[in-house]
């Protein structure tokens, strides 16, 4: 490409070389920066995408190359299979209580230890290390510790002397366990973002309102908070893009059960697309968790924008 | 051999000759140790005792064959099943894999990726073998594998606990016979079975093998091809409304939906149940994973078939696995040949010596040395038909929906009609 405008530089007059040659300086860098950005985005992204949804609308089983073109058939089995309708509903459980517990606890827990003292660095890496932890090792310790048998669990209500209770196997506990997990593994990044944000509010400010006679609590009320509005939007942003994703805790936990009940739509993906070889099938799940997240990113910007302007 | 080179220039085995070629000739002196071929074998995890029969069979093969290799590599049951698809596409694909036969290897066989083995079975390699067992894998008149042993499903049972409950193990016939043992088990204060309700499979055992008995294999065949209603006709219903009864006995262990199959089989092994739905190949692995790794000690030990059920159609027949290995399709012609060295007459009879597994290999049955692999050798001569697991015969996606509603069965999450509503709607989307 460079090589083609060169020529046309040369019968410019000098005063056009010159204003050429500070836009084309601008230009040979977009020339020289963007490619590597733009291949890498299409083959990591675009394409994947494309290929998404091209298989979408074919029955396919993963071997070879799709050819039995079934239309929006795999759409429609999926808006008409309970247990996508469960998966869905587990998912915005899932956004729901990141918003309202995992974040809240995070914030409260933030103005707790923000300030560089020695107790609170410890207090700070005790509760960023659930963080740590991968998620598969995570679920695994946390399917232990729910185990009826020689679980914590069970310890406690042999302790009250009561019958174990299989929490993992109970249709009606195993996913709010799941979401105790969850909100436990992440609050402590949560958290973190806070007290980064907390940290850069100048002091002057709180000493001013303190001057002014507010208590703790009206400091962080009226002068903290929001002045970390910003890494607040941020932080439900991941919290939100989080809970769509969720996958790799669940899967050692109840591998989606018992009888699919503790399906997110990731798991729901993987479970019936590709364990099952419904190569199609998954791609249709894949564009409709696309869509969703999409939409919901959108959604959460226009809001979040709307806010910080008003 | 040679002659390779010229007819298929390009290709992945002419560049291996030829490297072999240069390393041959720059070489001479430190050849004696470097093998020209290696012949990848992927296997689903097993026990130790046989992963060391398998490294007997290949040391012995090399010492035969000192320009060829022989890698067993292992990956456990349900990674395998899934990886396998992705292995097969992509350029580390196995030359030998492990292989259930069934619609998984139909797919597999319609993409592809398996070599045909029709000819080279025909010079007396399929001989060797029941024609069941061959029949297993094959698929419209062409051999895609061959076959390593047979499994059967059937009740593992503790004698020491059904004694005290006052079960006669050996007379129970009937599925009634079954469950007035439970009954008389809960009574005593004794779990009557474990079940690994978490993997999904081992509760389609008593769902698949109640199907068996009152659709029978050919019944099953016919459900594929629709007639009588396909798979929600009268059998499979009956098989849902057969399973949901006998769980109202309450016969599993507490919170069996949580429990995975390793670990029902562990708590077998160590006495915490009287009875084990599950197939033969249980019998090693259920010792060593119980605490003491001594298990359930032989002398209590039984296998019995499972139960008769009135009216039929499948009373003669036996449910459980027919196993083996497949070729993909360019393999080298010495992964072929490692396969047939592995499943010959000799190593058969091997492993049935050293109660592995019941091989498959006409004879081999003389030199099974307990009594439970004997057991399974009788119910496999005697059966009528032998019906591959339900969960493989019908392919991976109507599979998984066989091992959901056993388990959605089992906790009376939907009834027996909706389970077979379900499975007929999975057939017709495979």
């Amino acid at each position: 490409m460079t090589t083609m405008t060169r020529p046309a530089v040369h019968k410019r007059s000098n005063a056009d070389r010159l204003r050429q040659g500070l836009a084309s300086g601008k230009f040979t860098a977009v020339l020289i920066l963007l490619p590597p950005a733009l291949i890498l985005f299409s083959l990591f992204v675009i394409l994947p995408l494309a290929d998404a949804a091209y298989y979408s609308v074919f029955s396919w089983n993963g071997y070879g190359t799709p050819s039995n073109f079934v239309g929006t058939q795999n759409y429609t089995r999926l808006l008409d299979h309970s247990v996508f309708h469960t998966a869905l509903w587990n998912t915005a459980k899932l956004i729901l209580v990141s918003l309202i517990i995992q974040m809240p606890l995070a914030l409260g827990l933030a103005l707790l230890v923000y300030r560089k003292t020695p107790t609170n660095t410890l207090f700070r890496l005790v509760f960023f290390l659930p963080y740590i932890l991968a998620e598969v090792a995570a679920g695994l310790i946390w399917s232990f510790v729910f185990d009826g048998d020689y679980g914590i669990t069970a310890f406690m209500f042999q302790a009250l002397g009561q019958e174990s209770v299989y929490v993992l196997a109970d249709r009606q506990w195993a996913f709010p366990a799941i979401m105790t997990v969850i909100v436990w593994k992440y609050f402590g990044f949560h958290m973190m973002i806070y007290i980064a944000a907390l940290q850069s509010v100048p002091k002057d400010l709180i000493e001013a309102a303190k001057l002014e006679g507010a208590k703790p609590r009206q400091v962080a009320l009226f002068v903290q908070i929001p002045l970390i509005k910003h890494a607040i939007v941020v932080s439900g942003f991941f919290a939100i893009i989080g809970s769509l994703q969720i996958f790799d805790i669940i899967i050692p936990m109840t591998n989606g059960g018992p009888s699919n009940s503790t399906h997110t739509i990731v798991t729901y993906l993987y479970t019936f697309g590709l364990s099952r070889l419904n190569i199609g099938f998954g791609s249709a799940a894949a564009v409709v968790l696309f869509v969703l997240a999409i939409g919901i990113a959108l959604f959460y910007q226009r809001a979040t924008a709307k806010e910080e302007r008003a | 051999m040679h002659t390779y080179q010229y007819q298929l220039p390009g290709s992945l085995r002419a560049k291996r000759w030829l490297a072999a070629a240069v390393a041959f000739s720059t070489g001479l002196a430190a050849c004696a140790a470097a093998a020209d071929t290696t012949v990848r074998v992927l296997r689903v995890e097993i026990s130790d005792v046989e992963k060391q029969y398998y490294d007997d069979v290949v040391a012995e093969y090399e010492a035969q064959n000192p320009d060829v290799e022989v890698v067993f590599e292992y990956i456990a049951n349900e990674a395998y099943k899934t990886r396998l698809p992705t292995l097969l596409q992509s350029d580390q694909r196995p030359d030998i894999f492990y292989s259930w036969g069934g619609e998984g290897l139909r797919d597999q066989v319609e993409a592809g990726f398996v070599r045909d083995l029709t000819e080279a079975m025909q010079d007396g390699w399929q001989d060797l073998y029941p024609e069941s067992a061959v029949r297993a894998f094959t698929l419209d008149d062409r051999v895609y594998g061959a076959p390593l042993y047979a499994t059967v499903v059937g009740f593992w049972a503790n004698t020491a606990l059904t004694e005290q409950a006052g079960v006669d193990i050996e007379a129970i016939e009937t599925w009634e016979d079954l469950e007035q043992a439970v009954v008389a088990l809960r009574e005593s204060g004794i779990t009557p079975a474990v079940v690994g309700g978490k993997d999904g499979w081992p509760m389609h055992f008593y769902w698949g093998y109640l199907a068996t008995r009152l659709a029978g294999g050919e019944g099953i065949e016919a459900a594929k091809q629709g007639d009588n209603g396909g798979f929600e006709g009268e059998p499979f219903v009956q098989a849902g409304e057969l399973l949901q009864a006998f769980v109202e006995l309450d016969p599993f262990q507490s919170g069996f939906m949580s429990t995975s199959y390793e670990r029902a089989s562990a708590m077998f092994g160590d006495g915490e149940a009287a009875l084990h739905l599950m197939g033969d190949w249980d019998y090693i692995p259920s010792k060593e994973r119980s605490a003491t790794g001594e298990g359930v000690p032989d002398e209590d030990l039984e296998f019995i078939r499972f139960p008769r059920v009135e009216g039929g159609e499948g009373n003669d027949d036996s449910f459980g696995g027919m196993n083996g290995f497949a070729v993909t399709r360019d393999a080298s012609d010495e992964a072929v040949d490692f396969l047939r060295f592995l499943l010959n007459e000799e190593n058969q009879r091997e492993a049935a010596r050293l109660g592995i597994f019941v091989p498959v290999a006409n004879g081999s049955e003389e030199e099974l040395d307990t009594p439970y692999a004997r057991k399974v050798a009788e119910i496999l001569s005697e059966s009528n038909f032998h019906q591959v697991f339900l969960d493989q015969a019908l392919g991976t996606s109507v599979g998984a929906t066989v091992n959901d509603i056993s388990g959605d069965l089992a906790q009376g999450e939907i009834t027996p009609e909706e389970a077979a509503a379900q499975v007929e709607e999975a057939w017709m989307f495979r």
